[in-house]
């Protein structure tokens, strides 16, 4: 019972894996997918509230990896619902294409459960392969750019575990262990008198900033994004970001919540983040490009809540993890159905949107809204949580620069409103919607400004988690 | 919560029903069709919240400076943010010109918005909705959530529904006011830091020190300075007149404006009393440059719109300095002025659509001898000029009496500098009523060129009379409207008192000054 979620995500990767060697239409394998991974959804809320180890309590299930788990395997619904046609990915490779996103997502989901440092990196090598895969798969078009973008994404993934195993390797010389409970005893009155456990550390983490996509390790995005499909650019920008965060969580709690030369590191991290991030996307063009700036820009924002180390920092790390899921998820299921040959969009292609789909429009607002944090969306609360715990730790300074941020930040958030708002004279074409279609842009916004005005019942679910953890 | 709070007896919960009334107005609105229904809808909704909110009035309590009608429940309990509601001398009023404009902008509305009139009318109760809860929210993080989302449906007003240059306009106020509202956003959460509570009028009763006192204050001067707007930060606001629908110039002077003026009265004084009474000097003469300034520029404008806009700059520029005098009259009659510059420049805002809608132009020259075709709409635009130079027995001449008594009483000099305002606004005013009524008319204008400038129709009269009713209640007798602030007014003066122990030695060195320079200028009066 554990293990369950993982199970279904095993089975479901076995059943695509069949499928694959057969020929089975477009329509038949996303209803295949959206079964199977709606069950995995199920799995994953059924089995939250169970404890319990395996594999020589290298593998923890406890409340804080189950409510990732329901972040993820939702997720991962949401991936393929929007994913609705594959209009980006070459028709040949459309198995193909479910396989290699189960098999990630997998990796994902273990790595929430993961407490031992080399389960963690098998993990994170799982859901990175995979991935490594799948950004070639786009449709051969007149553009080649999906390979440079796969290429990137594998030089930089793979840099990037190595820099973490060699951390790995400094913390395991200096603890001679690798599970995270041991190394939670020892760190904490290591970590301020050798110089080089604080190496270590910042290096273990390296390969979580880089699926966050955090300064230093925020190169690839704006590449990848760019050159990926659509549909795998959703998958990409989101889900791998909730597991980081996991783990993120539960590796900056093994340095204790002293704020020393640790936290000094993160900070800096965050801050140049945040500013690289937002001064970048101000002059993009293209929309997967000015989202991948943003999101390099969140995960700034999202530090500053993680390096905390408190209760609040690692509640509003989660509750901004789930909302940035949302409205990011939401930017892109725009993005997605505004190019039915799988192109990648711009703001000349949002022009006159409020005209042929008011909903398309009113989703790109709220979820635009939301990210730049104007109440009452999900994306408000979050950095009032983030900026409450850090002011509670004192920070004054760096939510100020924070918050200086969120002001650069509302310019392009605005110019995307601003394209699907501006009237056009010539006639365009309206977009036709299906209901299913129209129920997902729903449920976005929806969600979105719910999520935002009640925090409260996802907060209790994530006080239990973070309760698992501290 | 007892020693704040009276809660509300009434039958309904007044203030929960007058957010939710025209929010849930306004998601109706997207299932109506037609856009005769709409219309009708949109009057509907903002009429019945307008009856809803009269027993504000009624049933005000003058005696008391509590929070009046209040509604409290648990909203987000892990940090500690309630759902807490309620109204005193300071707000009710506004609330009640909310509710009270709002049909009017709908009136407005009927013929001058062509297309979307789904979203125009759903928009505008989202407004509605908006602004109504900054000025009933007793929490500080709800209101900066209603603060905050009253900027989209503005935004949109302007952009989709403006004028040729709504582009600009429009994403310059977004991003002024946003921009100033992040370092509110900061100070909230501070003040929650350092007092564990987001409730205003506990707030209120914390002491913080100089320093700390000193960043609150400014974080939201900043806020707010923007929203009234105070010279130098004043620029966003002829943009967006100018390029707004009739609706949304309407709204924006009315309403949007006096939010800054609120939250210095609401923050301001009664959290950081000795900050402002330190910084008072440099607000009053900020205040002072907006009152000349804003007059000086309307006076060389030629276009109708602008030049009320700059007078818009003028007038706060008063209410900013009725404030900060810090005196009873000073801030009674900037209240008052508040409500006087919500009726009279929405009025002329109003003014100024209809005769767009007949001319399609606000140029002063394309919109000149108006008085012998339309002699209904002139009546009504002189008294509104009037009443907007403060000519007395007019609503305007009450307030801005009222503060210049107040700076004279306390600062000669100011109140000198403030009568400069005073004069011009009598300028650029009866410079603009002598254009559009008469010009070089001679009583033989050739009627057949402008046959399209018929009269004023019922409706429109309808609602310039509306308005019309309270120039003249609140010019001939506006002890009523006094009536209601006195208890809360002198509460905030005591909250000010009693704050003003933690100034640090010297502080009364630009308070000399102002003193000094009127003592001197008497003297050099004196030698002639």
């Amino acid at each position: 019972m554990l293990y369950l979620p993982e199970l279904t995500l095993l089975f479901m990767a076995l059943v695509f894996f069949f499928v694959s060697l057969g020929n089975l239409k477009e329509s038949r394998l996303r209803s295949l997918g959206l079964l199977l991974s709606a069950i995995a959804v199920i799995a994953s809320v059924y089995s939250y509230g169970l404890n319990g180890s395996l594999f020589f309590d290298a593998y923890r299930v406890d409340a804080f990896s189950q409510i990732f788990k329901v972040i993820i395997t939702f997720g991962l619904f949401i991936v393929i619902y929007l994913g609705e046609g594959l209009y980006g990915i070459d028709d040949t490779l459309r198995p193909e294409y479910y396989l290699f996103l189960t098999i990630s997502a997998f990796g994902l989901v273990s790595m929430s459960s993961a407490v031992e440092l080399i389960t963690i990196i098998i993990c994170l090598e799982i859901s990175s392969f995979a991935l490594f895969i799948i950004i070639p798969f786009r449709k051969k078009g007149a553009y080649r750019e999906q390979m440079e973008a796969g290429i990137k994404y594998a030089l930089f993934g793979v840099a990037a575990s190595g820099i973490t195993l060699y951390g790995m390797s400094y913390i395991f010389g200096m603890t001679h262990t690798t599970y995270l409970a041991d190394l939670m005893k020892i760190i904490p009155g290591v970590i301020l008198k050798k110089p080089l456990m604080l190496i270590g550390l910042v290096m273990l983490l390296s390969g979580f900033f880089y699926k966050l996509a955090l300064f230093p390790m925020h190169f690839w995005a704006p590449d990848v994004y760019e050159g990926a499909a659509n549909e795998t650019s959703s998958f990409v920008a989101t889900l791998p970001k909730v597991a980081a965060v996991a783990l993120l969580i539960r590796l900056i709690t093994l340095a204790g919540a002293e704020v020393g030369q640790f936290t000094w590191v993160m900070m800096i991290f965050a801050v140049l983040s945040m500013t690289f991030g937002n001064l970048s996307a101000l002059v993009q063009t293209d929309l997967k490009r000015l989202l991948a700036y943003s999101s390099i820009a969140h995960a700034g924002y999202l530090m500053i809540g993680l390096l905390c180390a408190s209760e609040l920092g690692y509640l509003s790390g989660i509750y901004y993890i789930a909302g940035y899921l949302f409205m990011n998820l939401a930017c892109f299921f725009v993005i997605y159905h505004l190019a039915p040959q799988g192109e990648n969009i711009s703001f000349d292609g949002l022009t006159g949107l409020y005209k042929r789909s008011p909903l398309m429009a009113l989703t790109l607002a709220v979820s635009a809204f939301g990210m730049a944090g104007i109440p009452p969306t999900i994306g408000f609360t979050g950095k009032l949580f983030i900026f409450t715990a850090a002011i509670k730790k004192d920070m004054y300074a760096l939510v100020i620069l924070a918050v200086i941020n969120t002001g650069i930040a509302i310019f392009y958030y605005l110019k995307m409103v601003r394209a699907a708002y501006t009237s056009v004279d010539e006639q365009l074409s309206p977009l036709n919607l299906r209901v299913s279609t129209s129920v997902l842009g729903i449920f976005f916004i929806v969600i979105i400004i719910l999520l935002g005005i009640f925090p409260q019942g996802f907060i209790d679910f994530a006080k239990e988690a973070v309760a698992a953890v501290l | 919560m007892e020693q704040y709070l009276i809660y509300n007896t009434l039958s309904y919960p007044i203030l929960t029903v007058l957010v939710c009334v025209p929010l849930f107005g306004a998601i109706i609105t997207l299932a109506i069709r037609g856009d005769r229904n709409l219309k009708i809808w949109g009057m509907l909704v903002t009429l019945v919240t307008a009856v809803l909110s009269l027993p504000l009035y009624t049933s005000f309590d003058l005696t008391t400076a509590k929070y009046q009608f209040a509604e409290f429940s648990d909203w987000i309990p892990f940090v500690n943010i309630d759902y807490v509601l309620g109204v005193d001398g300071i707000s009710v009023l506004l609330v009640l010109l909310t509710t009270l404009v709002m049909p009017l902008c709908i009136l407005c509305s009927w013929t001058y918005i062509k297309d979307r009139f789904k979203e125009f009318i759903c928009v505008l109760l989202l407004m509605e909705a908006s602004m109504i809860g900054v000025f009933i929210s007793l929490n500080t993080v709800l209101f900066f959530i209603f603060w905050e989302a009253m900027l989209v449906p503005m935004y949109l007003l302007i952009a989709v529904w403006g004028g040729p240059r709504k582009d600009y306009a429009s994403i310059k106020f977004f991003l002024y006011t946003l921009i100033g509202s992040i370092f509110l956003f900061v100070a909230i959460i501070a003040l929650y830091v350092t007092t564990g509570t987001f409730f205003i009028p506990e707030l209120m009763t914390h002491h913080y020190s100089f320093s700390y006192q000193m960043w609150i204050f400014w974080a939201f001067t900043l806020a707010f300075a923007i929203k009234v707007p105070m010279w130098p930060l004043h620029t966003w606001l002829p943009a967006a007149h100018v390029e707004a629908p009739t609706a949304g110039s309407v709204i924006l002077a009315s309403i949007l404006l006096k939010m800054g003026g609120y939250g210095f009265l609401r923050f301001c004084l009664p959290m950081a009393p000795g900050a402002t009474v330190y910084c008072m000097p440099y607000l009053i003469a900020l205040s002072i440059i907006s009152i000349v300034f804003g007059g000086y520029l309307a006076l060389g404008q030629s276009d109708v719109k602008r030049l009320i806009a700059y007078s818009s700059v003028g007038h706060m520029g008063f209410v900013t300095l009725g404030i900060f005098l810090l005196n009873d009259a000073g801030i009674k009659g900037a209240i008052l002025q508040m409500i006087n510059h919500g009726i009279t420049t929405g009025a002329l805002f109003i003014c100024v659509g209809i005769i767009y809608e007949r001319t399609h132009s606000r140029e002063i020259s394309d919109n000149s001898a108006l008085g012998m075709m339309m002699p209904i709409y002139v009546s009504f635009l002189v008294v509104f000029s009037l009443s907007s130079l403060a000519f007395p027995g007019t609503n305007s001449f009450v307030g801005e009496f009222l503060v210049l008594m107040a700076s004279f009483s306390k600062y000669k000099i100011v109140g000198g500098f403030a009568v400069i305002g005073a004069i011009l606004a009598a300028a650029y005013m009866l410079r603009l009523v002598q254009k559009m009524v008469w010009a070089d008319s001679d009583g033989h204008v050739h009627h057949g060129e402008k046959s399209h400038l018929i009269d004023l129709n019922f409706r429109e009269t309808a609602t310039l009379a509306f308005l019309t009713i309270f120039v003249f209640w609140i010019g001939f007798h506006p002890a009523p409207f006094l009536k209601v602030m006195d208890a809360s007014t002198t509460h905030l003066l005591q909250q000010l008192e009693s704050g003003m122990n933690v100034l640090p030695a010297g502080h009364g060195d630009p308070h000399a000054i102002l003193n000094g320079v009127g003592e001197s200028i008497k003297h050099l009066l004196a030698l002639k």
